[in-house]
């Protein structure tokens, strides 16, 4: 870093950043401009040697050294197959082995040896990211007979094959040409390959929904109430709520399975804070809502047949001694439309 | 209400109170019901009446307490280990277009590495005249440049190619983010180092983490690249890259290489592991496309949107996120009735090239039952495909590059859930 504190800019004009990034590249056979500001230091070739560790298919980057599949076996029992598994057969992490042939099957088994095209990219990626909690720590050797184990394992060499920095180029893997540029997705402006238009009435005759999350995985994330802001007039789904379903598979309806407060209200006995006193099914501070339910909705004289519109009265005025010695508090702070929806939540009970 | 005095302050902070309220009952102690009106009108508020906490209470801000709930989650069961996987920013809390630095989401191949910046060195090497050496002190010295841009992981909504996967566009969609970067173009650095303009076709760019993860970047995309040291006026978080990464515009994340050290000028691509093995994209006859770099265009309403309930009927804004990475976004429209009918949103300013872009339009819900879709068109005319397309070309084994119409179903109950349709 001194280095580049001496040197400083060069005397002479320095060019607008904007010309300089406009200029590169453009100016496609120019002699190599001199630096403008020269900060830094040049690298030096043992520096270079010491970071330019990548490999390219035609083997470039390739260092010196050799490895046989034996060798390989034993260096990856002790340092690779706990993740990998014995025969590269464990598909936990990337699966190193099998599957050749499957890519184009309904059932791809996408492994190293099924989807790999150059050997050179196998050492490439050992040498600089295994294993993986001590990567860069395999010697040359020690990369060169892993490389052959893996083929090995996938039946690309025999056993007995020892490779080196001319003999790994020329390893011809199953899936050599099985990718392809010939794609829109390398260029900015490369030939997309759907064409949708922007057609803004009568677009398509009917709506079906094909897919839907199931309901088993409804609750896969966690509790949604827990992961959306804790304000606004669109909550989390509390999880809380029985999967109703949402979508029809036969036609353009949305069913309405439930009520219209089957997931508004324990979303809102939740915002409005309910739920700091009252639950489900048991008593906290206050009754649980399950047995407000089973009380109110009881015949006479328990329960009561105004019990929707009593209820809310009750919450907006509070009250006492229903329950205990424990007074509920007026909630007039809840509007009257929100209080009606948990109230008829908790009526038609709190599922 | 005076008797309440030993209740904890604070609307909000009841929300949060019944656990500890169920441990003083537990312990015998006498329980209080709440009041929940103790801070609104006509009552003045507590904090209204006493002493805010000092500066410097949090010298690096946090956010409020009370937004606890948005943060970056992972989805259960996606990988492996929690060194090599992937952290999702919760879309449907955000506003605006600029991500906060601390919910940018996280991809890492080996974990987030510790770098002392004073002993991070970036190398320029290959198919130039001078290889050099810089220090951050160096690279911070260049003239600087500050653009907005997205980064969309190759991967983001992967899970949802053969069917719904997963409940909530955090998911779906929370390989998303959006920043303001600030460095030093890359094709700055490349003249400083003398690039063989003629040879030169391709880089490689490698980061310093225990993955010394490596991706190819043609040259000619070099007069957009940027190598980035500052995020949203900040240096890059850790999980960014700090103290140095690659920003390249509107092509997938993996190659914004983090903990940047080295580039190599080359004139082959490099076929590195992360362009072979991975972040290659599956179609039907079992050929892979690879160096499928750029992100099209694509968009998806955060609010309202799946795992989510519509408490009121009556007016809402439809709200969410376009972007392109061929260029700006020039329209978007939204439909509620599963694609039937389209109107147009209106697009907030700025709408930036290779940036997101937020839409809204206003929308009434009367309580029935509803489809709701928005469809990106950038400024190349590509408009957004819908599944049916997409899956028409590419089938439905790819993990990369899916860009289809997102639906989100409106129920009567108010319950939104994700949901593909089947034409």
């Amino acid at each position: 870093m001194s280095s580049s504190r001496r040197s400083g800019p060069a005397a002479r004009a320095v060019r607008p950043v904007g010309l300089a990034v406009l200029g590169v590249l453009a100016l496609a056979g120019a002699a190599h401009a001199a630096p403008i500001y020269g900060f830094g230091k040049p690298a030096t070739a043992a520096e270079i040697a010491g970071w330019d560790i990548d490999v390219r298919p035609d083997g470039r980057g390739l260092p010196a050294g050799r490895g046989s599949v034996e060798q390989g076996q034993a260096i990856y029992d002790e340092k690779c197959a706990s993740c990998h598994g014995t025969f590269g057969e464990s598909n936990s992490y990337m699966q190193i082995a099998g599957g050749v042939g499957s890519l184009a099957s309904d059932q791809p088994l996408r492994t190293t040896g099924s989807k790999l095209n150059y050997a050179t990219t196998l050492w490439d990626y050992i040498r600089r990211s295994m294993p993986f909690t001590a990567p860069q720590t395999l010697s040359a050797d020690e990369v060169y007979a892993l490389t052959a184990y893996v083929l090995n394992l996938n039946d690309v060499v025999a056993p007995g094959t020892e490779l080196d920095q001319y003999t790994l180029p020329r390893v011809r893997m199953p899936n050599r040409d099985g990718l392809t540029t010939a794609h829109g997705l390398m260029r900015a402006d490369g030939k997309p390959d759907t064409a949708n238009t922007a057609c803004m009435r009568d677009c398509i005759a009917t709506v079906r929904a094909g897919s839907e999350i199931p309901g088993y995985a409804r609750g896969s994330h966690g509790d949604l109430a827990q992961q959306r802001r804790e304000m606004g007039a669109i909550a989390g789904v509390p999880m809380s709520v029985p999967s109703i379903g949402t979508a029809n598979a036969a036609g353009a309806a949305v069913p309405n399975t439930g009520s219209a407060t089957t997931v508004a209200g324990p979303a809102l006995a939740r915002r409005l804070g309910c739920t700091t006193c009252h639950s489900v099914d048991s008593t906290l501070v206050g009754p649980s809502f399950r047995a407000v339910a089973a009380r109110y909705n009881a015949p006479p004289p328990q329960g009561r047949p105004d019990a929707q519109s009593h209820l809310v009265a009750k919450v907006r005025i509070g009250g006492a001694g229903a329950w205990g010695a424990i007074p509920m508090p007026a909630q007039a702070q809840v509007s009257e439309s929100d209080t009606r929806k948990v109230v008829e939540w908790i009526l038609g009970g709190a599922q | 209400m005076a008797d309440h005095q030993a209740t904890p302050p604070g609307r909000r902070r009841f929300l949060r109170g019944s656990l500890a309220l169920g441990g003083l009952v537990a312990a015998g102690r006498p329980a209080l019901a709440q009041d929940l009106s103790r801070n609104l009108p006509p009552n003045v508020p507590e904090w209204e009446t006493a002493l805010g906490a000092p500066i410097l209470d949090q010298p690096y801000g946090v956010p409020s307490k009370f937004e606890a709930n948005v943060r970056r989650r992972e989805s259960p069961g996606l990988t492996r280990t929690p060194q090599s996987s992937v952290a999702f920013t919760p879309l449907q809390n955000l506003f605006g277009i600029v991500t906060p630095s601390g919910l940018h989401f996280e991809r890492h191949h080996a974990g987030v590495p510790t770098i002392d910046p004073h002993q991070h060195r970036l190398m320029i090497h290959g198919l130039v005249e001078r290889p050099r050496v810089y220090t951050m002190d160096d690279v911070t010295r260049f003239p600087s440049v500050s653009r907005i841009h997205f980064i969309e992981c190759g991967a983001n909504t992967g899970m949802e190619w053969g069917n719904v996967a997963v409940p909530t566009v955090q998911y779906t969609h929370g390989m998303l983010s959006c920043s303001e970067w600030t460095g030093v173009p890359l094709a700055l650095l490349l003249d400083e180092c003398g690039v063989d303009r003629r040879r030169a076709k391709f880089l490689l760019a490698e980061g310093a983490d225990g993955a010394s993860l490596t991706r190819t970047i043609p040259v000619e995309m070099a007069a957009e690249v940027l190598v980035v040291y500052g995020q949203n006026g900040e240096a890059l978080r850790p999980e960014q890259g700090y103290p140095l990464r690659l920003i390249v515009p509107g092509v997938q994340g993996v190659s914004n290489v983090k903990w940047l050290r080295r580039i190599k000028v080359g004139d082959t691509p490099f076929n590195t592991r992360e362009e072979s093995l991975h972040y290659v994209d599956l179609m039907p006859n079992g050929v892979h496309r690879q160096y499928s770099w750029i992100q099209e265009a694509k968009s998806v309403i955060t609010s309202p949107s799946g795992g989510q309930v519509i408490l009121d009927r009556g007016y809402h804004e439809i709200s969410g996120l376009a972007w392109s990475g061929r260029g700006r976004v020039r329209r978007v429209d939204v439909s509620t009735d599963g694609g039937r009918s389209w109107r147009s949103a209106a697009l907030q300013e700025p709408v930036l090239s290779k940036a997101l872009t937020r839409f809204r339009v206003d929308w009434r819900w009367d309580g029935a039952s509803a489809m709701l879709q928005s469809r990106v068109v950038d400024e190349t005319g590509y408009v957004q495909p819908t599944y049916a397309q997409l899956r028409a070309v590419r089938g439905t084994r790819s993990i990369y590059h899916n860009n289809a119409i997102q639906t989100w179903a409106v129920a009567a109950t108010g319950e939104v859930s994700n949901v593909q349709l089947a034409t």
